[in-house]
């Protein structure tokens, strides 16, 4: 079928979609290639073809500052990075086990419906609320620390629960958690149940079902729902600035504060190597699976 | 009736909902009823930070004057940029001096006619000398008289004595300090240092705008001894990176809980106890306040770092509407608005006028810094001070008279914002 020459129809149908992909995000995307080479000044920028704000961006990389530290580039990308790995590793796991739970244990089509509407609670108030809630619980006088030093746990209040890198990540799993889940318990209600019948007649033992059968055919949900919760981490700064108390480096923070300087060139030129950053990343994906031909 | 509740509406969709309502009933009425259009309605968008932008004066002034204020809420940085990228946005912009650096030079701004400003005699010699009761106060930084005429109405440099054309007239000022919560401290602060003493670590903030955070931190470094800047307002790279590295030592020892960028975060980072020494702005800390809980804007022995906002009228308002901000402006200096401002804990620019419209025991709680006669109340009823409190700092000579620097753009403001995203990062 899809060897078969597209009809015009199809081409018109096609249109509105690709008017709204070329303006809301091909133009724009040019723009932002096209400033990333531009000058700019305190209050302007000024048409031009110069490398200086990529220059500018990795400037001192070369060597380890006075601090023993690599360059604030690099720096920002490998947290960016580090905070995308843990997000991704427990929104995966989470997300496998939530999906898992809701395609093969339950039974009832109602039931998984009510269950699937309850992942989606958090996504019922806003992101910044929902971030907000998280300071009186996590807080050194919060919820959490005067339960912990009322039970003795612990003689003091823990100060990393928030502000931390532990409450950044833990912010980010409790919204993107869904992003896995959706596509997830999509590949997994595809699975021809015959087939896991079969690997037990077989005598495979849940495990190995799991991880040979499930696991293997769960791989696009996997992918797609990865290609999501990494894109979100690496590109966001309100996540990271509130839970990380702002003193957190995230390259979209960078950006932020470059454009809120008016230094809409150097701006541009970082959402530019983000986005080649993010990139490499979702190409890297795809090589594992051709998610075209599993759709 | 109905309509003062819909014209205070400040969402944005509402604003341009009703914008192309009453433009289109503008262009109907002008088509159809010439009779009628010397009456239409003038609706001016007033650009500005939220803290500046109240109900409350929109109201009285269209009470008084029939003209409509919209507001354009928007952050300190995003005014600036808007006045830079799309000054056909906004017919009034109130924006802080030291953003004019930027604005200024674009041409979007016209100078404003002094002698149609009723009251432009009568504003304070803060603004125009740089004096409070006849002694100069701190300049470092983009003070006010530095940039506040313009050499002509339609220049884009700012002159070096007073002229007819003002870039901004001042509305509303004040001199900022550490914010410190007196029942978790419990002992005397005087000092800027303080805010780096290892005794609060992890239980201090700053501020995460880059420009106001790095005027904090050089109040920091003088205080502490560590180095006399010959101008804080106008650093060298070399004296960018001593302050930033100060910073960066002070954030690896675990100094900082916490930056803020947000009022309202401010607000929550003390009362939550999170932070008990931060960089804080006075309607904050009276937000801490009216929860109850103890919160002192402490006057230090180096002075204050101060800001000043002002109206501005940029290029593209003509005619009636320009006639209309005029009137905003003149309305704004006549009184009411600023004894409006000062029971805020803020000041106004003509402080003569405000004087007439406050009680006698208002003005002197708020501006002789004498102990409150009966329990100071807040525009909107909320008690801020019990009878016998004074007023933080004192009198309006005592707080404005120390001013030690200003917010302020730098030269190097773009090495400045790289160094300081260095300090976040570290």
């Amino acid at each position: 079928m899809n060897q078969k020459p597209l009809s015009i129809s199809a081409n018109w149908q096609a249109t509105p979609y690709a008017l709204v992909f070329l303006l809301l995000f091909l133009i724009p995307l040019a723009l932002i290639l096209m400033v990333s080479f531009w000058n700019f000044n305190d209050y302007e920028i000024i048409p031009a073809f110069t490398l200086r704000n990529y220059i500018a961006i990795f400037d001192g990389c070369g060597s380890l500052n006075e601090y023993g530290d690599v360059c604030v580039t690099f720096k920002t990308y490998f947290a960016t990075l580090r905070m995308s790995f843990l997000v991704w590793l427990v929104t995966l796991l989470l997300g496998f086990s939530v999906a898992y739970f809701l395609a093969f244990h339950v039974r009832s089509a109602n039931v998984q419906t009510l269950l699937f509407v309850l992942c989606t609670i958090p996504f019922w108030t806003s992101n910044v609320i929902r971030m907000i809630s998280w300071i009186p619980l996590l807080g050194r006088n919060g919820l959490v620390n005067q339960a912990l030093v009322g039970a003795g746990v612990v003689d003091k209040p823990i100060e990393w629960l928030l502000f931390s890198e532990f409450s950044v990540v833990l912010a980010f799993v409790h919204l993107f958690t869904m992003f896995m889940i959706v596509p997830i318990f999509n590949s997994m209600m595809r699975i021809d149940r015959s087939l896991l019948e079969a690997a037990n007649d077989a005598g495979a033992s849940a495990w190995q079902t799991l991880w040979n059968v499930i696991v293997p055919l769960s791989r696009t949900g996997v992918i797609i729902g990865s290609i999501f919760v990494i894109t979100m981490v690496m590109g966001d700064f309100v996540t990271v600035g509130v839970m990380g108390g702002q003193q957190i480096a995230s390259v979209g923070k960078i950006i932020q504060v470059q454009t809120s300087a008016l230094q809409l060139p150097l701006a541009a030129a970082n959402a530019v190597i983000l986005l080649l950053v993010a990139l490499m990343i979702i190409w890297g994906l795809t090589r594992l699976v051709d998610i075209r031909r599993e759709l | 009736m109905d309509e003062t509740n819909t014209t205070v509406d400040t969402t944005l969709a509402d604003q341009k909902r009703r914008t192309l309502l009453k433009g289109t009933a503008g262009i109907l009425a002008a088509g159809m009823f010439p009779a009628i259009h010397a009456q239409e309605k003038i609706v001016l968008r007033y650009l500005g930070t939220a803290v500046n932008q109240d109900k409350a004066i929109a109201e009285k002034f269209k009470a008084d004057t029939g003209i409509e204020i919209q507001y354009v809420a928007v952050t300190t940085d995003d005014v600036t940029k808007r006045a830079v990228t799309a000054p056909n946005s906004f017919d009034l912009i109130d924006t802080e001096y030291f953003s004019l650096k930027k604005i200024v030079p674009t041409g979007n701004l016209k100078g404003i006619d002094t002698k149609r400003i009723k009251n432009s005699g009568k504003i304070t010699s803060l603004f125009t000398t740089g004096e409070v009761a006849g002694k100069k106060v701190g300049d470092q930084g983009t003070a006010p008289k530095k940039v506040i005429y313009l050499e002509g109405e339609k220049s884009k440099v700012f002159a070096k004595s007073p002229t007819q054309f003002m870039s901004l007239i001042p509305t509303v000022y004040n001199a900022d300090t550490l914010g410190i919560r007196p029942d978790l401290i419990k002992r005397p602060i005087d000092s800027w240092a303080e805010l780096l003493n290892p005794e609060f670590k992890g239980k201090a903030a700053i501020l995460n705008i880059p420009s106001i955070g790095i005027m904090d931190a050089a109040m920091v470094v003088e205080a502490k001894g560590i180095y006399k800047y010959p101008d804080k307002g106008n650093m060298t790279k070399k004296e960018i990176d001593l302050t930033i590295k100060t910073l960066i030592e002070a954030k690896k020892a675990g100094q900082f809980r916490a930056l803020w960028k947000d009022f309202n975060e401010s607000v929550n980072l003390m009362a939550s106890g999170e932070v008990v020494i931060q960089s804080m702005w006075s309607p904050a800390v009276t937000a801490v306040r009216t929860k109850g809980i103890a919160c002192t804007f402490q006057p230090l022995k180096e002075g204050y770092r101060a800001w000043a906002a002002g109206f501005g009228v940029p290029k593209t308002v003509t005619g009636k509407k320009a006639d209309g901000v005029y009137e905003f402006i003149n309305w704004f200096l006549d009184g009411w608005a600023g004894a409006y401002l000062n029971r805020q804990g803020y000041y106004s620019a003509v402080l003569e006028t405000a004087k007439s419209k406050m009680e006698a025991y208002e003005w002197a709680y708020w501006m002789e810094g004498k102990p409150a006669t009966q329990d100071i109340k807040s525009p909107n009823g909320d008690v801020l001070a019990k009878t016998g409190a004074t007023r933080d700092g004192g009198s309006y000579e005592t707080r404005m008279g120390g001013i030690a620097c200003w917010n302020a753009l730098m030269d190097e403001n773009e090495y400045m914002v790289k160094k300081w995203n260095e300090f976040v990062a570290a």
